[in-house]
């Protein structure tokens, strides 16, 4: 049943997951945490983290990790990690064959301009969902965020910014 | 073909961090400069359309690019090599970091880092809320509060935005 449970889950995910990575953050809490249960606030947390310091798309990585978790097995993860993969795949083969006629389509447009303030929104959302009591437990935590939001303005590499971030968490902490 | 559409993206998704948006120059020098499958300009405007749907940026473009050079098999093989990477490295990460994850050293490292991944979330948040139309920024901030206060599911704003749309298209002149 959970395999199950774990493939309609990242099928909506991939479905509903529109503006990307960071937009999809908050469609995985949703689903995984506030609906399922299946992790709490904080270890999703976690794996968000350990999904940006390694290669690869992620929603992909968090597939992979959550279908672990979960499930305690392979199986899971290439569950979760296929069920992502299939609404944007199938999708995106339907834009590339009318790749033409949508281009110009105005009801596309149309589409477009209403989703767009959704996919920020999503993204909003999921840096207050983690803006928590878990994050900022004292006020290191709300210098090393202040830092961090400045240097990734100035686009400084993100990997560069958590492996500082670690570093400074083991001296403080 | 197909082998070195799998290995052109299995490169990509091997040596690629952090969101999709840091992929692009590396996509963009593989496919458009090196081994020329497309050309600039048509590149990016396949890959506005590749925004515009679905799922990560970068399972997108591997979808487009497979499928103009060698179509749905291309597709799917592309969308195999991106994958692959990233799926062997966080499963061997997930099999171990839960023994780590009792360690003193992971723990207060990560106490670092959660504050950072906030950040690194915030950033294009506010990034992309400024390049926003007027009319659109208070759908975006009503949008996070409903998702983030009241646990209200993401999915029925794109459902909402979407028939939204279609519907003041529909009553729009054309």
């Amino acid at each position: 049943m959970i395999y199950l449970h774990l493939f309609l889950s990242y099928l909506k995910i991939g479905f509903f997951g529109f503006g990307g990575g960071y937009a999809m953050i908050s469609l995985i809490q949703n689903e995984i945490v506030v609906q399922q249960g299946w992790l709490s606030n904080t270890q999703l947390s976690d794996i968000i983290a350990v999904s940006q310091m390694t290669p690869g798309p992620i929603a992909i990585n968090c597939a992979t990790y959550v279908g672990y978790l979960v499930t305690g097995n392979i199986w899971g993860s290439l569950l979760a990690t296929t069920a992502v993969c299939i609404p944007p795949l199938s999708i995106m083969l339907l834009i590339s064959m009318f790749y033409k006629k949508l281009k110009s389509n105005r009801y596309m447009q149309g589409v477009l301009d209403w989703i767009k303030p959704m996919m920020v929104g999503m993204i909003g959302a999921a840096a207050l969902l983690y803006m928590n009591k878990e994050t900022f437990i004292d006020w290191s935590s709300i210098l090393i965020f202040a830092g961090c939001f400045f240097a990734s303005w100035k686009k400084i590499n993100p990997i560069i910014l958590i492996a500082i971030a670690a570093v400074v968490g083991l001296l403080i902490y | 073909m197909l082998w070195q559409l799998f290995w052109t993206f299995f490169k990509i998704g091997a040596f690629t961090f952090g969101s999709g948006y840091a992929m692009i120059p590396l996509i963009e020098q593989e496919v458009v400069d090196k081994k020329k499958w497309f050309d600039k300009e048509s590149f990016f405007d396949q890959f506005s359309l590749a925004q515009s749907a679905p799922g990560p940026f970068a399972v997108n473009t591997a979808v487009f690019v497979g499928y103009k050079m060698r179509g749905k098999l291309g597709a799917f093989v592309s969308v195999l090599g991106i994958i692959i990477p990233s799926f062997v490295i966080i499963l061997l990460i997930a099999m171990y970091l839960s023994d780590f994850s009792e360690n003193v050293t992971v723990i207060s490292a990560f106490k670092g880092i959660r504050p950072a991944v906030v950040a690194l979330i915030a950033v294009p948040c506010v990034r992309y809320f400024i390049e926003l139309k007027k009319w659109q920024m208070p759908i975006a901030i009503a949008a996070a509060i409903a998702i983030w206060l009241l646990g209200v599911s993401p999915v029925y704003f794109i459902f909402g935005g979407s028939i939204i749309g279609i519907v003041t298209t529909y009553f729009k002149k054309p």
